[in-house]
Order: structure tokens, then C-alpha cells, then sequence
């Protein structure tokens, strides 16, 4: 038999999600309309990932996210220099690495794009962490413009009626805002249709990821990393449910072709944390030479995960609720039933924890999340530690150790 | 039936040979700069101490961080099973092995068979291991052999918190501007390792009876620390530092 490096090797073509190329034209456009939002005179809003970003496309401001800034940084691994960059200009080590990025990225237009357009607003949530109330305010300093924190009180066990009085009263507030930065007021009718297209939005997220219950899975955690940008950055667009209809259809063509993400599926395992942006390939390339599929993650489904306390027709009243119970702002118990869930939904063999050193909120209950989901479904878990963007906090031979560990202990199950 | 299992970690490679299922010969050198060569050079060093010629092998396992370097091996087994083998070689009944080598340190729990049930790895940061006690001899001018005996002379350990080796040092470098005895940092160094490795353990719940493995088990200071911060006794066989290596030359049996 003879190789040739040139030709694509055909296994692999097969494999490969047919839809991808869309997506990244699509992203493309986004960023190009982003970053020329200037000459077009379209305002920019830099908007915390779990933020309510349905008011700003009302009000035709493009959202635009540091955090999936973040993760394009980390994918293209230039989140060292970034970081050591920001610690240079003063920031602890310790700080989330997305922030770090950001904020170095902003003196010196850095990254992947040369920097995110420059904002004329900034709207920050603090359902994913308190770190981006911090570092909102710096950028808020540094380009000199408003910002609105949205704050949503933290779900330990359930979301009481005050709570949810005072985070739709800060929704209107939040409107406002818009309001004055723009100029005009808020069009509901229009609200009312993006809230749908949202929701249908994140009905087809979750209808992607579900394909992965199907044995072998059509596509994998690593693939959902990579197609969840959309959903993060159009959610409320109708070039979501376009695209994801796309993908749910090739997914579903998969499954009828005995198509799986990876060649040999013997292991179904779920992932729990933000992806180890810069060693994806890697780690997906470890897995799979296992004969095992990370088949669903704690995050990806991060963005569909409330929609039970969304109604469709009252968007802008129950949004509050859907914005507040996500996965990082809900107690340990509860997590721990998400993750139990999943492990029962995707049938998975066992759990890879990252314990990401950047992620505080995600990282803290992992330990208890693990010894309630060992003692529940007694599938054996994981924990690696790492970084989502610092690849300095990554070692690579301690890392591959600890996954061939694990998953000589799957085999001889 | 003769195997051979090669075991390359940080500080040290290993080799052991087993020969119907006994222990025929073992080897120890120092890994040194190329994990490769020592992979090599203790191959050859075991075979020309036991008389044997390569073809005489019947299989060989690698295990070790180096695992992958040795490129002759017919398959590379990670230190958890090598070491959860060798623990039940040793002594069928153990259900619980603590490892601390060179740069890292594990706790394994075994289930009824002898198969990994379970395990966990300390993180990244070298404290607790087998290089932080070599930073820590440096410092105080030790042989790390001496640690051991001298730590059980000691009447009042000296308390180290830090969870870094580089901050570790410094506070040992503090206690010894102080004034505070040899002995008694390095007990209250074997203690800091003690705690570190025992709150690993005790998230995978350590069931008795438990054996210590690695080359750090050499240190009678750790063990009894050990034995301490667990509340379990813990057995060392006089092969604790060959453990994974035997594992690997019984793992090649079914190669």
C-alpha cells in the first residue's frame, strides 16, 4: 500500500463535519461586520457570554464577546504572550486567563484579529463568574464607556420570587440603557420576534448536542466546542437556526450512514468544564487513539440548559429566570444532577473533570461533583489540571499519564 | 517464561526481570538527561548481570514517565496499573497503594482481583514528591539518604505550610536562620508531605491493608508520617522502588 501525503486520507474526510465551512464563513462575516461597525456607523457592545444579548439586536447594536475572543486567542495559542503581557502590566497570574488575554489584548490591538472592535458600550452578567465584574470596569475605564452590570443573585437551591423581581427590574433598567446610549427607543414587537428566534435557536443547539446519544455519536464534545460559537455570538439570529438546522440535518445523515467522530467507539465519556482551547486537537487525538468519544460536556449545553424556564411568548418576563438558573450560577447539588443527567442521557462510560485554573466557578464543586456522580452512577471520573488559554498551567506527559490511567482502568472494567 | 518489565521515572530507571511468575533480577540506575538511553542502558545491565541474552525475553512492558521512550518495549503501561500489579505481587491482600516517585505521587485503590479500581494524582506543583525532598536535602545539606533516621530523632516539628517547593524552600531556609534544628525540619518536611499525600488519599477513600511504593518509600520519615495523617498502618516491601517495574514484567506476560 502507498501513502501520499498530499491525498486527504479518506477515513478521515468522512469524518470531517461537512457544515464547518459554513460556520466559519459565517464567523467571518460577523467579525468583518464587527470590526467595521465604525465606517458603517453601527454601535459595538461587548457582552459577557451568558449575558441577555436579545436587546441588543433589537436595537441593531452588534454584540460582540471577549470571551469568545478568549477562546479564538487560546485556539491560536497565542495566550502565553497575552497573558505574561497582561502580568507585565500588573495582573496577578491567578486572574481568569480570558480576562488576562482581553485586557492585554486591548493596548496593543493583539490576537488572532488584531484585536476586538472597540466598544461603545459594555454589558456585563455575573451569572458565570464575579471575575467579569472586575474586568468589565477596567475596560470600561480604558475605552471611556458605559457599562451596565446585570446582576443575577446566585440559585443555590431555587429562585425565589424577589429574586426574580429584582433581576427583571434590572432587564427594564437594562433597556433603558440601551435606550439612552442609542438614542431611540426599544421596538417590543421586535423584541417579542427576536426572544423567539433565540429560543428556537437554542432548541436546535440542544437537538445538535442530543444527536451525540446516538451510538457511535455523530459528533463530539471537540466538535461542539467548535460549532457553539454561533450559538454564544447569533443567539436571537435567524443565521443560528439556519446553520444549526444545516447541522442537525448532516448530523441525522451520520447516524443513518453509521457515521461516529471517532473511528472505533468502544468508550463514550463526558466532559465537564471549558475545553483546553489550545490542545483540543491533541486531546481529541489522545481520546479517540483510545477508541473513546467525549460525547457531551458540561459546557456546550450551558447554552440551551435553562430554556425550561423560557417562555417562548414572554420572553423579555421570563428571561430573567432563564439568565439567572444557568449552570454556573446553580449550587453543587444541582450541578451534580446536570452532570448525572447526561451521564444517563448520553449512556457515558465515565467523566474527564478539567479542573481549569482559570474557571473558579466551574472548577470549585468539582470534587463533589465527582464523589456524587462516583457514588450515583459509580462510572469512574477524571481530573486533569490545566487552563483554558495559559498554556503554561499545561503538562502535557503528567496529563497523558493520567488519560492512559484512566483509561486502562475503562478496559479492564 | 522469561519478561521483562523496564520502568523509566524522573530520578531513577528501574528493570525486573520475572521468570515463572518469581522474581528472577532486578536493576536500578539513574535516568539521567535521555530517558531513552536509560530505557537501553538498563536493559543491557540486567541482562548481563542475569546471564541472559535479549532473545531469551519473551516480552518486555515500559512503564514510567520515560515509558514511551523505550521503543523496544512491546507496549507501554502507565505507572497506576504497572504499580497496582507489582503492589499484588508483593502482597495479594494489599487493596490500597501509595506511590511517591520523582515528580509525582498517587494514590491507588485496588479492588478484590488486584485491578485498579481507582486513583488520583497530585497536581502539577513538584511538592510531595521525590524532587521536592532532593530540593529539601540541598538546602539543608543533607544526604537524602540520612532523612529517614534523622527525622525520627526529632522532639518538635517544624511547621511547613506552603504548597510550593520554591516557597517550601524558602520557609525551610527561614527555620534554619532561625536557629531550628536539622531534625526537626525535616520532620516537619516529611509531615507537609504526609498531609499533602494523605488528603489525596482520602478523596479515593484508602482501604487497608495499604503499601507504600516508589523510591520515596525508602524514607522511613515519610512512611511514618504517613501512617499518621492516614491513621492506617502502611507496609513497605523491601522492593517498594522496583514495584512498578515488576508490574510491567508481569503485565508482559499476557503480551
Amino acid at each position: 500500500m502507498t501513502s501520499d501525503a498530499r491525498t486527504p486520507d479518506p477515513e478521515k474526510e468522512k469524518r470531517k463535519i461537512k457544515s464547518a465551512k459554513k460556520m466559519k464563513e459565517i464567523m467571518t462575516s460577523y467579525y468583518i461586520e464587527a470590526k467595521t461597525a465604525e465606517q458603517t456607523g453601527k454601535k459595538v457592545a461587548w457582552i459577557t457570554s451568558g449575558g441577555p444579548v436579545e436587546p441588543l439586536l433589537v436595537m441593531d447594536i452588534i454584540p460582540v464577546y471577549p470571551e469568545n475572543h478568549g477562546a479564538m486567542i487560546g485556539a491560536s495559542k497565542m495566550g502565553v504572550d497575552l497573558c505574561e503581557k497582561s502580568e507585565q502590566m500588573g495582573y496577578s497570574r491567578d486572574l481568569c486567563s480570558y480576562a488576562r488575554a482581553d485586557i492585554a489584548c486591548s493596548p496593543v490591538n493583539g490576537g488572532p484579529i488584531g484585536g476586538l472592535p472597540k466598544p461603545d458600550m459594555l454589558i456585563c452578567c455575573n451569572n458565570i463568574c464575579g471575575t467579569v465584574l472586575k474586568w468589565y470596569e477596567v475596560q470600561a475605564r480604558y475605552y471611556k464607556v458605559p457599562l451596565f452590570i446585570l446582576d443575577t443573585p446566585f440559585c443555590h437551591t431555587e429562585f425565589s420570587d424577589e429574586a426574580r423581581k429584582y433581576v427583571r427590574k434590572q432587564v427594564d433598567e437594562y433597556i433603558r440603557f440601551l435606550e439612552t446610549v442609542c438614542g431611540k427607543r426599544c421596538d417590543f414587537d421586535r423584541m417579542a420576534e427576536v426572544g423567539k428566534l433565540s429560543v428556537t435557536g437554542q432548541r436546535l443547539w440542544q437537538e445538535v448536542l442530543d444527536t451525540a446519544a446516538h451510538k457511535p455519536a455523530p459528533l463530539s464534545a471537540f466538535d461542539a466546542f467548535f460549532h457553539l460559537a454561533l450559538i454564544v455570538t447569533l443567539r436571537g439570529t435567524q443565521t443560528v437556526i439556519d446553520y444549526y438546522t444545516g447541522l442537525l440535518e448532516e448530523m441525522k445523515e451520520r447516524i443513518r450512514s453509521g457515521i461516529g467522530a471517532v473511528e472505533n467507539e468502544k468508550y463514550r465519556l463526558l466532559w465537564d468544564n471549558l475545553p483546553v482551547w489550545y490542545r483540543t486537537k491533541w486531546l481529541s487525538e489522545k481520546f479517540s487513539s483510545h477508541d473513546a468519544c467525549l460525547v457531551a460536556d458540561t459546557y456546550t449545553s450551558a447554552w440551551c440548559g435553562s430554556l425550561k424556564y423560557i417562555d417562548e411568548n414572554d420572553f423579555l418576563g421570563t428571561m430573567a429566570e432563564g439568565y439567572s438558573r444557568i449552570y454556573l450560577n446553580i449550587g453543587v447539588d444541582e450541578m451534580a444532577e446536570t452532570v448525572i443527567d447526561m451521564v444517563d442521557k448520553y449512556d457515558a462510560d465515565g467523566v474527564v473533570m478539567h479542573s481549569n485554573r482559570s474557571c473558579k466557578p466551574y472548577s470549585l464543586g468539582q470534587y463533589d461533583i465527582q464523589r456524587i456522580v462516583q457514588e450515583k452512577r459509580k462510572v469512574p471520573t477524571l481530573m486533569i489540571e490545566a487552563d483554558m488559554v495559559d498554556e503554561r498551567s499545561f503538562s502535557e506527559s503528567q496529563i497523558e499519564t493520567r488519560i492512559d490511567a484512566f483509561m486502562e482502568v475503562l478496559k479492564a472494567r | 517464561m522469561i519478561t521483562m518489565g523496564i520502568d523509566v521515572g524522573s530520578i531513577t530507571a528501574k528493570a525486573a526481570l520475572i521468570k515463572d511468575g518469581k522474581l528472577l533480577s532486578t536493576k536500578v540506575i539513574i535516568t539521567g538527561y535521555n530517558a531513552k538511553n536509560a530505557g537501553e542502558t538498563v536493559f543491557e545491565k540486567i541482562l548481563t548481570e542475569a546471564g541472559l541474552n535479549p532473545s531469551q525475553i519473551r516480552g518486555i512492558v515500559a512503564t514510567g514517565y520515560g515509558r514511551n521512550s523505550v521503543t523496544f518495549a512491546g507496549k507501554s503501561i502507565t505507572e497506576i496499573t504497572c504499580h497496582a500489579a507489582g503492589a499484588n505481587f508483593l502482597n495479594p491482600a494489599v487493596r490500597s497503594v501509595i506511590d511517591i516517585g520523582g515528580q509525582d505521587s498517587k494514590a491507588i485503590v485496588l479492588d478484590e482481583a488486584g485491578k485498579v479500581k481507582d486513583f488520583a494524582m497530585n497536581d502539577k506543583c513538584a511538592a510531595g514528591t521525590g524532587r521536592f525532598l532532593e530540593v529539601m536535602a540541598r538546602a539543608l545539606e543533607v544526604d537524602i539518604n540520612d532523612f529517614g533516621s534523622i527525622s525520627l530523632t526529632a522532639d518538635n516539628p517544624a511547621k511547613i505550610s506552603s504548597l510550593c517547593t520554591v516557597f517550601a524552600e524558602s520557609e525551610v531556609i527561614s527555620l534554619i536562620a532561625k536557629g531550628e534544628e536539622r531534625r526537626n525540619i525535616i520532620a516537619g518536611i516529611h509531615e507537609s508531605i504526609g498531609s499533602r499525600v494523605a488528603a489525596m488519599a482520602g478523596r479515593l477513600g484508602l482501604a487497608s491493608p495499604v503499601m507504600m511504593t516508589g523510591g520515596v518509600a525508602k524514607n522511613i520519615g515519610v512512611v511514618k508520617a504517613l501512617e499518621v495523617k492516614t491513621g492506617k498502618p502502611i507496609e513497605v516491601s523491601e522492593m517498594a522502588q522496583l514495584t512498578g517495574a515488576i508490574g510491567a514484567a508481569l503485565m508482559a506476560m499476557t503480551l
